[in-house]
């Protein structure tokens, strides 16, 4: 299965600047279908990058993020050729997790 | 022969890929410190006292890079970032959404005080970024024009 998550990852002058792309509704459990009824939140709650086994960003979302959201971050102390964990929890309990090679 | 043993460690393959994913998907991450309350509550001032037990001045050392017109209020840009230092946590918030807060950022010691994101707006309103440098909290504001389906104006 493909995962979720698009990563890219670039370290530039000791600083790593990292974008993510994950594929998800992010229903907010304000908006009706067709029929009229209401869509139950799905939204992701948790998302965060791991370097070393050291958490460099976490995440804590609600349902005002987009659809497929994006996430831009930037920290240092990686170097190319590392790896990055990137994972996400959302408030139905489905997860995923990918890993990205700094470029 | 050679064929149908190919075909079974494909489809063991095709398993074993499967096995990983539900392991993972049991040690998925630990949500119980998720700020609930803080996502539920609506307005910005009493969002920003529950997330972080404090109110927030406003600063100009907080930069925000969000469109001043959105032609479509289901996918603003926002991007945040300060100059303040030790920075320890970055909040967006919009207004007038149902609730407030629409993200909240940890950021560990060597991480930038930056974070782009795209949010949700209900309607037209401030979008107010909240980061937190040295234990105080700081906001910045700008106001969104939300123009669903409209001409831009």
């Amino acid at each position: 299965m493909a995962s979720s998550i698009r990563v890219r990852a670039v370290e530039n002058g000791g600083v790593t600047s990292l974008k993510a792309l994950v594929r998800h509704p992010m229903d907010s459990g304000f908006v009706k279908d067709s029929a009229g009824n209401v869509i139950p939140a799905h939204f992701i709650q948790l998302l965060t990058i791991t370097h070393n086994g050291k958490d460099v960003f976490v995440a804590n979302w609600g349902p005002a993020v987009s659809k497929d959201p994006f996430l831009e971050c930037r920290f240092k102390g990686a170097k190319k050729g590392d790896k990055l964990t990137i994972s996400w929890t959302d408030n139905k309990g489905e997860s995923d997790s990918t890993t990205a090679t700094i470029a | 022969m050679k064929g149908v043993l190919g075909a079974g460690v494909a489809s063991f393959a095709l398993g074993s890929g499967i096995v990983p994913l539900r392991v993972e998907a049991a040690a998925s991450l630990d949500t119980s410190d998720w700020p609930k309350k803080a996502f539920s509550t609506p307005g910005v001032d009493a969002t920003i006292s529950e997330l972080y037990g404090m109110e927030a001045t406003e600063s100009d050392k907080i930069s925000m890079d969000l469109p001043t017109i959105a032609q479509n209020g289901a996918v603003v840009p926002a991007t945040v970032e300060t100059t303040l230092p030790n920075v320890t946590s970055i909040a967006l918030l919009v207004a007038k959404n149902p609730n407030a807060l629409a993200a909240s950022f940890d950021i560990p010691e060597g991480t930038l005080p930056f974070v782009s994101n795209r949010l949700k707006m209900a309607e037209t309103t401030d979008v107010v970024a909240v980061v937190i440098s040295d234990g105080k909290a700081y906001k910045a504001t700008k106001n969104v024009k939300v123009t669903v389906g409209g001409c831009g104006g």
